[in-house]
């Protein structure tokens, strides 16, 4: 898909938000499961999250969405426990070792193991080949120690979820998703990549949130002028065509910066482009709020204007602000990707998906190693599961609404 | 409605001004100019420059002059329909990519076409048999094409080409026609190839056209009026195409406005895998090479493109939709 800016999120219109008439309506709208009375009782007195999450968890493929995205994260967050072996490590006789698929019992036990594979080279290409040996058992065991690595950033560990005995060899290799053109471990280089291609998004996402609901909160709180001039420049913004604009501005970042500033000089312009969706939606919550009995009552009852947004208006529509914000990290993900993937993003030695894809540009390698298209499958797997959780974030986020 | 075209074309040169800064902006921003390049370049070859052969080409290309003179050389240049010679090609521009802006834009007119006739179909058919095996399968559809990004796609599809039919898919043209001057033979060898990408770039806009029709017309299906009209016997599909569709229709026309400024830039990361010769990957190289007038020339026709594509959504919208016109 494209990384398109408009992500048509929120309701229609107004009357999404009218209030159910009867109690009845209510509970047939999104009953916690207990008896009409109790529902009713414990519908009148729940707070906002808790009808959003008892209408939430009736959509099941988006509680299962759920629970992907959050073993994604999981991944995103301690990569080098997920790790088998150094994602920069390379070995240059073992390139393109095809996957060894891991396999739980041996002679019907519980035993897991890979085969070993057996290299050979082609007189003619003057290719390595290799061929999966059926004689060769490779044992795998659980929390084996490994590289070293810190989680977090500061706590130094070796222990690892999967691994060999002694650990990758010549004689015994452990690429459970293939190697690539340097011998370097593809499964491995995949979990460092989710953190940096994951991160990325939701940084990217917080910043566009950040701007959006300040730019959006300013156009449809205040109007008039102020108003006029961000709704030109969100047209303005929205009519660029973002593929080439991106391609240019991270074009003109410098070849010889850091890996963690072109991070976060990527973050920052996918985050320049993407906020102006949010704006328009959070303008437009402004906009049918401002009128809202129980914000001219606050009003009168002499609440200043900061108290007025942050306690009274802000609340009512965070939730449609999350599903939003949801919507928009796979947008970002992809947006990454795609620069990365033509060279423009991240560069090697940094990880990301995109980066990981770059070994899969051509026809030769697709069709030597077909095994380093699977990021792309890492990258289909995430953004769909971020699409379905934010689709029934969104259906969720109007608990009264049928 | 005339008035209002006119007001809308009027609004057009100050949009191309607006966006020329902005682009111009946008190929100043790396670090040096391309004469830095071009010493770097011949420093490289072995070759060595003086001062006064630098000044003498920055005084040549007007970069030692302050930056909004340089804009106005630029921009009063490309008025002219001179759009400047490329450091990289050593060509001009205008000759360079005169063919690949008409494949572009081809390559985006067969990509539309093909989306809203895939989309329409598909989104009528999943309200209108809402629940049925044929809906859920779509629905996954279009889940699943809304999450591939066009690359992938690009590159699942030419890996199966390779592997099962042993054919390479890439490029527009078959090798005796790519420097061949245009014929009815090249043409047809052209729809040959071009069938591929059209196919993977429509995809991804049929996944989210066909959900936004699925969802207006389900909107309209419960309408009085198509009870009225089934009551009085119409026959089904007569009743759901002359009435609840032309309705849902219309709304769908209004993301045009998203849908044709990136129907033209979203094809540069298919091309540049699928090798086409399209402007996208020449974007690509132009940027990679520091080639900046070449890059500020296509990022220019990007623009463009966009502009012109808002300019149709536009007066389409007010054409269908009377409110709009009475608003301005």
């Amino acid at each position: 898909m494209e990384p398109v800016t408009d992500l048509d999120v929120g309701p229609k219109d107004v009357h999404d938000l009218e209030v159910a008439e009867t109690i009845e309506d209510w509970t047939g709208a999104i009953g916690p499961g207990l008896g009409p009375v109790e529902d009713a009782e414990a519908i009148n007195v729940a707070p906002n999250w808790k009808l959003v999450w008892w209408r939430f968890r009736k959509h099941k493929l988006a509680l299962f969405s759920g629970v992907v995205v959050i073993v994604i994260a999981t991944v995103a967050i301690f990569p080098g426990f997920f790790a088998t072996m150094d994602p920069h490590g390379s070995r240059s006789t073992m390139s393109f070792v095809p996957l060894q698929r891991l396999r739980f019992f041996h002679d019907g036990t519980f035993e897991p193991f890979v085969y070993g594979v057996t290299g050979a080279r082609n007189p003619e290409t003057l290719r390595m080949e290799w061929v999966t040996d059926e004689e060769v058992i490779i044992p795998v065991s659980f929390f084996v120690e490994g590289f070293e690595y810190k989680v977090l950033g500061f706590i130094t560990t070796n222990i690892h979820l999967l691994g060999t005995a002694e650990g990758p060899t010549e004689e015994n290799p452990f690429f459970l998703l293939g190697s690539d053109r340097l011998g370097r471990d593809q499964w491995s280089r995949l979990m460092y990549g989710t953190q940096v291609s994951l991160s990325i998004g939701l940084i990217a996402v917080m910043v566009s949130v950040f701007l959006g609901v300040l730019m959006g909160g300013i156009s449809g709180y205040l109007g008039g002028v102020a108003d006029l001039i961000i709704q030109r420049l969100i047209e303005l913004l929205q009519s660029l065509p973002a593929i080439p604009i991106w391609m240019a501005l991270t074009a003109a970042l410098p070849r010889d910066w850091s890996v963690e500033k072109t991070y976060f000089a990527i973050t920052l312009i996918l985050a320049l482009i993407g906020w102006t969706t949010l704006a328009r939606e959070v303008r437009g919550r402004f906009l049918v709020l401002r009128e809202e009995d129980f914000v001219v009552a606050a009003k009168l009852s002499g609440a200043n204007q900061r108290r007025i947004i942050f306690r009274h208006m802000v609340p009512t529509f965070s939730s449609h602000i999350i599903a939003a914000a949801t919507l928009a990290v796979p947008v970002m993900i992809i947006s990454e990707t795609f620069l990365s993937f033509l060279g423009l993003g991240l560069r090697p030695p940094a990880i990301s998906w995109g980066v990981l894809l770059q070994e899969a540009q051509n026809l030769q390698s697709i069709a030597l190693a077909p095994w380093l298209l699977l990021p792309g499958v890492a990258v289909i797997i995430t953004v769909l599961a971020l699409n379905i959780l934010g689709d029934g974030l969104r259906d969720a986020a109007d608990p009264y609404s049928h | 409605m005339v008035q209002y075209i006119i007001k809308r074309l009027l609004l057009l040169p100050l949009l191309l001004f607006i966006f020329s800064i902005f682009a111009f902006v946008l190929i100043q921003a790396p670090p040096g100019d391309f004469v830095t390049s071009y010493i770097a370049e011949l420093a490289a070859s072995g070759s060595s420059v003086d001062q006064a052969q630098i000044d003498a080409l920055r005084s040549m290309y007007g970069l030692d002059q302050p930056m909004y003179v340089q804009y106005f050389h630029w921009m009063g240049r490309m008025l002219h329909g001179d759009l400047g010679a490329s450091l990289d090609w050593k060509r001009p521009i205008a000759e360079l990519i005169r063919e690949r802006v008409m494949l572009t834009v081809l390559l985006g007119a067969f990509t539309f076409v093909l989306t809203w006739a895939l989309a329409i179909p598909i989104g009528i058919i999943g309200a209108t048999k809402q629940y049925s095996f044929l809906d859920y399968f779509f629905t996954v559809f279009n889940y699943i094409g809304i999450a591939t990004p066009t690359f992938m796609t690009a590159l699942i599809l030419m890996w199966l080409a390779f592997s099962w039919f042993g054919i390479s898919v890439t490029g527009l043209f078959s090798a005796e026609y790519v420097d061949a001057p245009w014929t009815l033979a090249k043409f047809i060898d052209l729809l040959k190839h071009i069938w591929l990408p059209v196919l993977i770039l429509a995809l991804d806009g049929t996944a989210r056209l066909a959900r936004i029709m699925r969802a207006n017309l389900l909107d309209e299906l419960n309408k009085p009026y198509v009870e009225m009209a089934r009551a009085k016997g119409m026959s089904e599909w007569r009743l759901v195409l002359k009435y609840p569709v032309r309705m849902a229709i219309n709304p769908l026309i209004s993301t045009i406005g998203w849908y044709l400024p990136l129907l033209f830039s979203g094809s540069v990361i298919v091309a540049t895998v699928l090798n086409l010769p399209t402007i996208g990957p020449m974007l690509l190289r132009s940027l990679t090479n520091q080639d900046m007038f070449l890059a500020g020339a296509i990022i220019m026709i990007y623009l463009f493109l966009a502009i012109i594509g808002t300019l149709i959504s536009d007066i389409l919208l007010a054409w269908l939709d009377p409110r709009i016109r009475m608003e301005s």
